[in-house]
């Protein structure tokens, strides 16, 4: 299976503690912040901080993203500079808009690469989708790059060029969140949600998490370590869809063996996308600690 | 390198080191250190202060060190930064230097 990134912790670059102790909390990704989180007289020590804790703290499995300051600013070329050499897994682009960011960023990245002996496209890359534009350019944003892993949404931006503000339903970010998890879809990379601010409104956060789940995402962004359990129990498949998907890829098997061409459980009739779908839940239920092959589950 | 300001880079925070550095008035490096951890990592402290600043080629410099408990990469990356900004340095630094 892909690696699971259901939880992204946004970190902010300038804090050596929180740089220490971050990924204890089992986020499945971590993202240093050294473009917003970190005030403009603080962006050098900030850079120095994280490029500093990539080359020396073992982070274990978590992915490292480190979301830079766009080349348009004094210190975005640095920054690519020093998270490059750092090792850092993925390079997060604030504020894309159009295909032309990615590859600026990417050409950077290549120079880099070269320069220090890395592999070349040994760097991956997301882009944040924060405004109108964006949202539009998605898919010719998503496909942009090889070395693209994923598509974000950042929200605050976007629903202030929209004219509007966060409202508890979510609606007025749907159009947005259902282009990028479209584009990201068509593309082949993941999809991942915008951040929940309120971290004291558990039951608000749950809601938009199940929202996010419905409309296909693969995961959110998160600001505090209280918002990770509550992602990993939402995307979690529950023990009932865990028996189903294994009685579907059992049908599917038997049905194959016997050479049948329509496969048939309970009576209904599973076509192909069920599979897939059945096969995705056991993958995800599988690198979850839920599932294991050899395993009986009772039809 | 060559230190022409003062300079300071991080905060008294737990976890952190706080490192101000200046022109030395006898030349050489000159370190002042205050560590809640001393008796146990005062010469390593020292020593990864040293180093940085050798990696730098930085010779003459009084170094001042508040440290509440940093890991070393932390007191790396407080050296480098106050080492910069002393010099006058805010963009386009030489990474294969610091590297």
């Amino acid at each position: 299976m892909e690696r699971l990134r259901r939880t992204m912790m946004f970190v902010p670059g300038s804090n050596p503690s929180m740089l220490k102790d971050a990924y204890i909390y089992g986020a499945d990704s971590l993202m240093f912040d050294l473009e917003d989180a970190v005030a403009i007289n603080e962006k050098d020590s900030a850079r120095f901080l994280v490029y500093n804790a990539i080359k020396t703290i073992d982070y274990g499995n978590t992915e490292i993203v480190v979301r830079i300051n766009g080349l348009d600013t004094p210190f975005g070329k640095d920054d690519i500079e020093a998270v490059v050499r750092a090792g850092a897994d993925v390079i997060r682009l604030p504020k894309t808009e159009r295909k032309e960011d990615i590859l600026e960023v990417e050409a950077v990245i290549e120079e880099v690469e070269k320069k220090c002996g890395r592999s070349i496209g040994s760097t991956k890359m997301m882009a944040a989708v924060e405004s109108p534009i964006g949202v539009i350019n998605a898919y010719s944003i998503a496909t942009s790059s090889k070395r693209l892993i994923g598509i974000a949404l950042g929200a605050e931006d976007y629903v202030t060029n929209m004219k509007t503000k966060r409202y508890a339903d979510g609606t007025e970010l749907l159009g947005a969140r259902e282009g990028i998890v479209i584009a990201a879809r068509a593309a082949g990379i993941y999809a991942l949600d915008t951040v929940y601010s309120n971290v004291d409104d558990e039951e608000g956060f749950r809601r938009e998490v199940r929202l996010i789940k419905q409309l296909g995402f693969d995961g959110k962004s998160v600001i505090n370590p209280r918002q990770i359990k509550p992602v990993h129990e939402i995307f979690a498949p529950t023990p009932e869809e865990i028996r189903r998907s294994a009685n579907i890829i059992r049908a599917a098997k038997e049905a194959k063996q016997q050479g049948l061409g329509v496969i048939s459980l309970n009576g209904k009739m599973i076509d192909k996308p069920i599979i897939d779908r059945a096969d995705r839940i056991l993958q995800l239920a599988a690198a979850v600690g839920l599932y294991k092959e050899a395993e009986e589950y009772e039809k | 390198m060559k230190v022409i300001d003062k300079s300071l880079a991080g905060t008294l925070e737990s976890s952190d080191i706080q490192i101000i550095l200046m022109p030395a008035e006898n030349g050489g490096i000159e370190i002042e250190l205050k560590s809640s951890v001393e008796k146990q990592f005062g010469r390593q402290i020292r020593k990864i202060i040293t180093e940085t600043l050798g990696k730098l080629q930085i010779e003459n410099v009084k170094v001042i060190a508040v440290d509440n408990g940093a890991l070393d990469c932390t007191i790396r990356a407080r050296v480098e930064c106050a080492a910069y900004r002393a010099c006058g340095i805010k963009e386009k630094y030489d990474w294969e230097v610091i590297d």
